[in-house]
């Protein structure tokens, strides 16, 4: 009976080494797809149990931290709430949902994990993230909630010399310990400072002037006719008031804020240079932030039919959207950047908002170098077009924001929104201080509001969030 | 080196083992290593010393290697037990205490035992009654639309099946030994397949019918996939005819086809083993949540797998991740842990055993002891087969236990038994004429 015994041993390896070979199908071939389908929840549970890292402002104020929960796992606490719902975001790892710098600093909070692990485990059973230290300011933020007082609209504050964001808030925010379903119909995690898509109206105009002087064919004084109405594109544009100006200077148009002059100086820089300068504020792109992309909107001009224009596309009206209207959408921060471009004598630096990250025994892991991001115009330029900003505040537009010892450039922008002689207008400001060597760079917008201008508006919530952050040594 | 020498010498690598793996999980649990893993390794080592000094009493020639194989297996369940649930653990250790007198009591009452074969009617009655055990009301419970289990409430819950398994192999063993001349020459030749004669094979077709129908009113399909499959085996050990197996097989292939069809917990199985991933029935009660995370904790280990204590078994709120992972799904569980490369050391070393198990059959002398020591080996191989082959996917998953890994008294304590017959029958094949 040996022989069959035998065979039948035979028949067992051959069982088994089909065993072999679904073990191995499992934990080799298919394991990729296995482990990132849907209903895997493995990799959601490996999150839960990693400790983030905190996120903290640049005084150390604690954004978000990790609290122990229910089954050797962690849950995030926002301390601040609203305060800094936006620029924080959340993280929901149960649900695989994050946003803010939870989503674009995720690497950093989760700390380095690698894949060693012995018959043994790992050594350190929890692992631990990073620490990552914002720019951003908690006196200046909380300024730009009180100033925007309930109001919907955003602030975004910059150092321009660095590109280092001190503010970014956006109205309504909401609670990040407890953050909306996304399919809410009041979904307010939509962050207004980097995804609106404001018309800038006037504040546009600093754009204009700079592709106007920079491309050497205005100066400040370059006199101009404003009368109003013109025609543009075929269509009649007027002034504020259908008021007509006569000859003017640049600077003076600049000041009250004259559209038809505007509008023939984009004309005749035409749409080719027009172009280019927005191109080097960074419009047609996204924000270069250290921030999720689908929380980034790319400010540029947009067909009536929803659709972007190609960039210098003969379809769009030049002139109008050399004072900010034509279909033109920005981002707060985009304008953010315009004022700190000028402000730092005509070079743009990349905007961030992370400092710094810092593991667990006090190592500072990374730190954020300031970076040129494009030579927007020459320091020459620049420092024209601060002259002319300077005006806006000191007898145009813009006298709201003075500040009394410490000079400030801005510039107004008031958008008509709604049927035509609609009284509603969305208010914009964009201003940089001291005017003599800037340290902030902002923009303010304010969604809405009755017959409102960007300088009774928009200029003191800006004012108020300068105070704020030039108070503290800025 | 003597035998039994080299018994003692394959049992370090088990004692080395259970150490080693219970300072892993005490690392993993408390950063430190505790004296508490020696205690373990030290309690373990002492049991198995002491089993094999009575293997050396009784069964001096018994074959050597099958002992610490056993160990081993036992080592490493207790580990992968303990770092599941520790009081499991404590349990599974006393069933394996309990395993151990009972494997003595074995050897000590079955010294000859040839003496089975006259009592093999008994036996086959009183394994068929322990099957049909779990239906009875009041002590019988399902799990899982199964009915596996006996609970005399306060005392013990104990799953008749394991115990039936030998029974019936001892059974047919004696059974195929008085027919088998008769079976092979008394087969008639139809349409050129040799058929066995009725008349010798009718009672072996009645017990497993009567079997078979028990486990389909049971619905337990993983005992009843083993015994036809050990049947088969024996059957051909015994005629070394395939044609018989073949017609069983194919018999095999309508029965199964039939269940899979028409009744309806097992059409469910067949269902969830085919479409584990369709969200419907992962999501469904009684669904593929099982088998699909059984794949999922499989892929989480990959090669090497994630180490000891690592792979995740329950859900922050509580609910099981993976169900059943000390019983049912403990292969997934140590390929999580381990591996590819441990789970195939593990099938290695149940192979080696059924290969000790075959290796002694070959060696008896006499037609009963082969029988039974082929049957017996061959039942260990198909219940690794079945468990590990629905954790796997190579076929439906149904409810049957790991040998000597899994969580379950009634397991080690019959598994022990059954290795207590086979080194009982390898020392009288080894004892000189």
């Amino acid at each position: 009976m040996n022989a069959p015994i035998a065979r039948l041993f035979g028949v067992v390896i051959l069982l088994f080494a089909l065993l072999v070979v679904f073990t191995s199908r499992w934990t080799v071939f298919e394991a990729s797809s296995l482990n990132n389908n849907s209903l895997n929840v493995r990799t959601l549970l490996d999150e839960l149990k990693i400790k983030r890292g905190q996120i903290l402002a640049a005084d150390g104020t604690v954004l978000a931290k990790s609290v122990p929960a229910a089954g050797n796992t962690w849950s995030r606490s926002y301390p601040t709430g609203s305060l800094f719902s936006q620029p924080v975001g959340f993280s929901i790892a149960a649900k695989g949902e994050a946003s803010g710098l939870e989503e674009s600093a995720g690497s950093d909070l989760r700390g380095v994990q690698t894949g060693l692990s012995s018959i043994f485990g790992q050594l350190s059973p929890r692992p631990v993230g990073d620490d990552v230290y914002t720019t951003l300011d908690t006196k200046g933020q909380r300024a730009a909630q009180q100033a925007l007082a309930g109001r919907a609209g955003s602030v975004v504050a910059i150092d321009p010399s660095t590109g280092a964001v001190k503010v970014m808030y956006s109205n309504p925010g909401y609670n990040d310990n407890n953050p909306p379903a996304k399919s809410s119909t009041t979904d307010t995690t939509f962050n207004r400072a980097t995804q609106g898509a404001y018309a800038p109206g006037s504040t546009f105009k600093i754009v204009t002037a700079t592709a106007a002087i920079d491309s050497g064919q205005y100066t400040p004084d370059s006199v101009i006719n404003g009368d109003s109405p013109i025609t543009v594109s075929g269509v009649p544009l007027s002034n504020d008031g259908d008021k007509s100006w006569g000859p003017q200077t640049l600077t003076t148009a600049m000041t009250y804020s004259i559209n038809t002059i505007f509008a023939q100086v984009a004309e005749h820089v035409g749409r080719p240079t027009m172009t280019d300068y927005m191109k080097r504020f960074g419009f047609y792109s996204k924000p270069p932030l250290d921030f999720p992309s689908f929380e980034l909107n790319t400010s540029k001009p947009v067909a009536p039919d929803g659709r972007p224009y190609p960039p210098g596309s003969p379809n769009e009206d030049i002139g109008r959207i050399g004072i900010g209207e034509g279909g033109m959408q920005v981002t707060p921060l985009q304008m953010a950047m315009v004022a700190a471009a000028v402000a730092n004598g005509g070079t743009l630096m990349t905007p961030h908002l992370i400092d710094r990250v810092v593991d667990q025994d006090g190592r500072t892991a990374r730190t954020t170098n300031p970076t040129v991001y494009s030579h927007v115009m020459k320091p020459s330029t620049a420092a024209e077009v601060t002259k002319m900003m300077e005006k806006v505040v000191e007898e145009g537009t813009g006298t709201a924001v003075q500040l009394g010892g410490i000079s400030v450039a801005g510039k107004t922008g008031t958008a008509q929104i709604g049927a035509n002689g609609s009284n509603l207008t969305q208010p914009a400001f964009v201003a940089f201080a001291p005017a003599d060597h800037p340290k902030i760079a902002i923009a303010v917008n304010v969604d809405i509001s009755n017959g409102g201008f960007g300088g009774t508006v928009a200029a003191p919530i800006a004012k108020a969030v300068l105070q704020a952050l030039l108070a503290n040594g800025g | 080196m003597s035998a039994r020498n080299r018994e003692l010498l394959g049992l370090i690598p088990a004692s080395l083992l259970v150490t080693a793996g219970f300072a892993g999980v005490f690392i993993q649990r408390s950063n430190a290593l505790s004296n508490v893993s020696l205690t373990y390794g030290a309690l373990f080592l002492g049991l198995c010393i002491a089993a094999h000094i009575f293997i050396r009493i009784t069964l001096p020639r018994a074959d050597p290697y099958m002992f610490p194989l056993v160990a081993v297996l036992a080592s490493f369940g207790l580990v992968m037990i303990y770092r599941i649930e520790p009081t499991l653990a404590r349990q599974q250790a006393q069933w394996f205490v309990l395993g151990l007198i009972l494997f003595a009591a074995t050897i000590l009452l079955l010294r000859d035992y040839r003496k089975l074969e006259r009592y093999r009617y008994v036996i086959v009655l009183i394994s068929l009654g322990l099957l049909v055990l779990p239906r009875l009301p009041g002590i019988g419970y399902a799990a899982n639309g199964a009915y596996l289990g006996v609970r005399i409430p306060g005392l013990f819950v104990f799953q008749p099946a394991e115990f039936a398994k030998i029974g019936l192999v001892i059974f047919l063993a004696s059974y195929l030994r008085d027919t088998r001349q008769v079976l092979v020459q008394g087969g008639r030749r139809f349409l050129g397949i040799t058929f066995p004669p009725l008349k010798q094979f009718g009672p072996v077709v009645v017990i497993w019918g009567l079997a078979m129908a028990t486990l389909v009113v049971l619905s337990d399909t993983g005992s009843s996939v083993m015994f036809y499959g050990a049947l088969l085996a024996m059957l051909y050990v015994a005629t070394n005819r395939l044609s018989f197996v073949v017609i069983g097989l194919i018999a095999a292939a309508i029965g199964f086809w039939y269940l899979g069809t028409h009744i309806p917990h097992i059409h469910a199985r067949v269902e969830t083993w085919l479409h584990p991933l369709n969200p419907t029935l992962y999501h469904a009660p009684l669904g593929s949540y099982q088998v699909a995370n059984s794949m999922f904790a499989q892929a989480a280990g990959g090669m090497f797998g994630q180490g000891f204590g690592q792979a995740a078994l329950t859900l922050p709120n509580g609910g099981a991740l993976l169900p059943a992972p000390q019983t049912d799904m403990i292969y997934a569980v140590i390929t999580d842990e381990l591996g590819l490369f441990g789970a195939v050391a593990v099938l290695m070393t149940y192979l080696l055993l059924v290969a000790r198990g075959f290796k002694t059959a070959m060696l008896a002398r006499d037609s009963f002891s082969t029988l039974l020591a082929a049957g017996l080996s061959a039942m260990l191989a198909l219940q690794v087969f079945v468990i590990v082959g629905g954790v796997t996917r190579v076929i439906p998953l149904t409810g049957v236990t790991l040998p000597f890994i899994s969580y379950g008294g009634s397991s080690i304590v019959a598994n022990l038994v059954l290795v207590a017959l086979l080194l009982l029958v390898s020392d009288r094949a080894r004892r000189p004429a």
